[in-house]
C-alpha cells in the first residue's frame, strides 16, 4: 500500500508525517519481531534453569527419557524417568482429538455452511462461553461428574482416568477448532461454492469436494491450536487423570502428564535442588513435543501446496 | 539446609500477609489486640481453626490467625520469625532444628496437642476388615506382590475387576512422608498409585471407588468408607480407636505437635496452655482427633482478667 514514492499516488506529505510513518514502522517491526524475541527469552531462561542437571554426570538422558520410575523424593534411592509421563501426554491429547476433531470440524462446518444466522450467533456465543470456563472449573467436573459417570457407565475401576482427562480435554479444545475452522471454510471464496452449485454439486459434495480442500490449511492450523491446548493444559488434567506414574494399559487406567506432575511438584521442591531442575528439564521436553508438532504440521501445510 | 530456601521464599508471601494482617488490626481496633500467627500442616488445619474460633470467645482480646501450606512450610515461617506457632504432623528434622537455632538463637520447642491415628480407608461394601503391616507394605510399597483384592481371601463383589486401586497423597504431603517412614520402611510407593492433593479427597474417591484403598487422619471418616484394623506381625488386628491411639497399640499413629522457638511465654503460652486444657482438648475430640491423656492435660486455666487482656 505504500509502494512507490509518496508524491507519485498524488498526497502531499510534510517532513513530520513522513518521520511519523517511520516511527510507525519501527514500531511494527518491532511488535512483529517481538514474539521471536519473548519465545527465545522463555527458552533461554526455562533451559537455563534446565541445564545444571542436564550437564550433570549423574544424570543420564537415557533414564530420563525412557524409564518409567519416577521417585524423586524417595529416601532410598531417587529416579527420574518421565516415559510414563511422555505417554500420559501423549494418550490423553491423542485421546482428546480423535474425540474434538470430528465434532469440531462438523460443528465448523454447520456453523458456516448449513445454518441461518440467527442460530449461528447464538451457537458462537455458546461456543466462546464454552471456552472462557476456567481450566479448574473443567478439574472439578471431572473429579465428580465425569468420575461418578464413567464408574456408572463404563464400569470403570477408578473414574479418574485417561479417559475422563480426554474428554475433558476435548470439550476444552473444541471452541478452539470450532470458531477456526469456521473462520478457515468462511475464508473459502464463494466463486467456489458458486462454481459447485453451477456444476450441480448437492450440498454434501460442496463440502466434501471443494470447501474442506479448499480450506485444509486453516482446518490444519484449526487442529494444531486444539492439539497445543489439549498438551499444554495443566490443572483439569492434574485433577482428572488420577496422577499415577504409569504407562496406560488402557483408557480406563490412571495416567500422569508431564504439565501436572510440574504443576503438583514445583510448589514444595527447594530451589536450585536436583529434583527443581529435572523438573525445568520437563519444562525443555514439553517445549520440544510443541516444537515437534508445529514442525510437523509445518511440513505437511507445505505438502499441501506443493500439490 | 538449601532445601530452606524456596520455603523461606513461600514464607515471605506468608510475612506479607501477616503484616498486613497485623497491621489491619491495629488500626481497625481502638484498645490494643495481640495476633498470634499460626501456621503449617494440612491434617491440623480443621483443628486449629476451632482452636482458634473457640479462643476467640474465651480471650476477646486474643486473635489468632490460622494458616495451612503444609508441616514444612509452618515450620520454615516459624524459622524465619514469620510466626509465633508452626503446626505439624511430624517431628522436626535436625536440620530444621540447627536453622531454628542459627535463625533465631534459640532452640525449637515441640508441644504434643493431641494424636491422630493414620487410618486406612477401603469403600464401605468392601469385606476386608484388617490387615498386617506386612501386608500393607506388600500392597502399597515397590516389589510388593499384593494387587488384587482375592490376594486377601475375599470376594469383593462391588469390585468385579478384582484389581485395587491405590490412593496416596502427593510427594511432598508431610502425610505421605508418615506413611512411607512408618507404614511402608522407608520403601517407595509402587507405580500406579493415584496421587491426590488432599486428604477430605483421598476420604470421597475411596468412597466412590470400589476398589480402591487409600490412607488419611482419623479426623476425614465419613460413612462412605470403612477404617481397617491393623495388627503388626503376629499380633491381633487393632481398630484405630481413641484408645488405641494413646496406648500405642494402634501401629501407625502419630502425634500431632505445635513448635515455638523457645519456651512459649506471654499471650502464647497462654494459648497453648489452653490447648492443653480441657476445653481445648474437647475441640480435638469434637474434630475427629484423639485428645491428650488426662494426665498430660493441664488444669481449665484462669481466663485473663482485662487488666492482662488491654494493657
Amino acid at each position: 500500500m505504500t509502494e512507490g514514492a509518496p508524491g507519485s499516488i498524488g498526497f502531499r506529505r510534510s517532513w513530520h508525517s513522513l518521520a511519523a510513518e517511520r516511527g510507525i514502522e519501527a514500531l511494527i517491526t518491532v511488535c512483529g519481531i517481538s514474539a521471536v524475541i519473548l519465545v527465545g527469552g522463555i527458552f533461554f531462561f526455562v533451559f537455563r534453569e534446565a541445564l545444571p542437571v542436564l550437564a550433570s554426570p549423574n544424570f543420564s538422558l537415557g533414564e530420563f527419557l525412557f524409564s518409567v520410575e519416577w521417585y524423586p523424593t524417595s529416601v532410598t534411592d531417587v529416579r527420574y524417568g518421565v516415559l510414563a509421563m511422555i505417554v500420559g501426554t501423549l494418550a490423553v491429547t491423542a485421546l482428546a482429538m480423535a474425540i474434538a476433531v470430528p465434532f469440531g470440524i462438523g460443528g465448523a462446518i454447520y456453523l458456516s455452511e448449513f445454518c441461518g444466522p440467527k442460530v449461528r450467533e447464538t451457537l458462537k456465543v455458546v461456543i466462546e462461553l464454552l471456552a472462557a470456563i476456567p481450566s479448574v472449573v473443567w478439574g472439578f467436573l471431572g473429579l465428580t461428574v465425569v468420575n461418578q459417570l464413567l464408574i456408572t457407565v463404563f464400569d470403570a475401576a477408578v473414574g479418574l482416568n485417561a479417559l475422563n482427562a480426554g474428554l475433558l480435554l476435548a470439550l476444552m479444545s473444541l471452541p478452539i477448532i470450532v470458531s477456526i475452522g469456521e473462520d478457515a471454510l468462511k475464508a473459502v471464496p464463494d466463486s467456489y461454492r458458486e462454481a459447485g452449485i453451477a456444476l450441480g454439486a448437492t450440498r454434501w459434495q460442496l463440502v466434501y469436494r471443494v470447501l474442506l480442500p479448499g480450506a485444509r490449511n486453516g482446518l490444519l492450523a484449526a487442529v494444531l491450536l486444539g492439539v497445543g491446548r489439549a498438551v499444554g493444559e495443566t490443572m483439569a488434567v492434574l485433577m482428572a487423570t488420577g496422577h499415577a506414574v504409569q504407562i496406560p494399559g488402557g483408557l480406563l487406567d490412571p495416567v500422569r502428564t508431564l504439565t501436572a506432575n510440574i504443576a503438583s511438584e514445583m510448589g514444595e521442591v527447594s530451589k536450585d535442588s536436583e529434583h527443581y531442575r529435572v523438573l525445568f528439564a520437563i519444562g525443555v521436553l514439553l517445549f520440544g513435543i510443541t516444537f515437534l508438532v508445529n514442525l510437523a504440521a509445518d511440513l505437511v501445510v507445505r505438502g499441501v501446496r506443493r500439490r | 539446609m538449601a532445601s530452606l530456601l524456596a520455603r523461606r521464599l513461600q514464607a515471605a508471601g506468608a510475612l506479607a500477609l501477616a503484616a498486613l494482617g497485623t497491621a489491619s488490626c491495629q488500626r481497625s481496633t481502638a484498645s490494643e489486640r495481640t495476633v498470634l500467627l499460626n501456621r503449617g500442616s494440612d491434617t491440623m488445619i480443621n483443628v486449629a481453626q476451632a482452636w482458634a474460633e473457640e479462643y476467640a470467645k474465651v480471650a476477646p482480646g486474643v486473635s489468632v490467625e490460622v494458616a495451612g501450606g503444609g508441616s514444612g512450610v509452618g515450620i520454615a515461617a516459624l524459622i524465619d520469625g514469620t510466626v509465633q506457632i508452626a503446626n505439624s504432623s511430624r517431628p522436626m528434622k535436625p536440620a530444621e532444628q540447627e536453622a531454628t537455632r542459627t535463625a533465631r538463637g534459640a532452640d525449637p520447642v515441640e508441644h504434643v496437642t493431641g494424636y491422630d491415628a493414620l487410618v486406612v480407608y477401603v469403600h464401605a461394601k468392601n469385606p476386608v476388615q484388617s490387615m498386617t503391616l506386612e501386608q500393607l507394605r506388600d500392597l502399597f510399597a515397590e516389589g510388593g506382590r499384593i494387587s488384587r483384592w482375592s490376594d486377601f481371601g475375599v470376594r469383593h463383589d462391588a469390585c468385579p475387576r478384582d484389581t485395587i486401586i491405590r490412593i496416596s497423597r502427593q510427594s511432598s504431603s508431610g502425610t505421605y512422608d508418615f506413611f512411607r517412614e512408618a507404614a511402608l520402611d522407608k520403601h517407595d510407593f509402587k507405580l500406579g498409585t493415584l496421587e491426590l492433593n488432599g486428604s477430605k479427597e483421598v476420604v470421597e474417591l475411596v468412597a466412590h471407588t470400589p476398589c480402591a484403598i487409600g490412607y488419611s487422619g482419623m479426623g476425614y471418616a465419613t460413612p462412605g468408607v470403612k477404617m481397617l484394623s491393623l495388627s503388626r506381625e503376629g499380633g491381633p488386628p487393632v481398630a484405630p480407636t481413641v484408645q488405641a491411639t494413646l496406648d500405642r497399640s494402634y501401629p501407625i499413629a502419630r502425634p500431632l505437635y505445635m513448635y515455638t522457638v523457645g519456651q512459649p511465654e506471654g499471650e502464647t503460652k497462654r494459648y497453648l496452655d489452653w490447648i492443653h486444657s480441657p476445653p481445648g482438648q474437647r475441640i480435638v475430640s469434637a474434630v475427629g482427633y484423639v485428645p491428650l491423656p488426662a494426665s498430660e492435660t493441664g488444669p481449665v486455666p484462669a481466663p485473663p482478667s482485662p487488666s492482662e487482656v488491654h494493657p
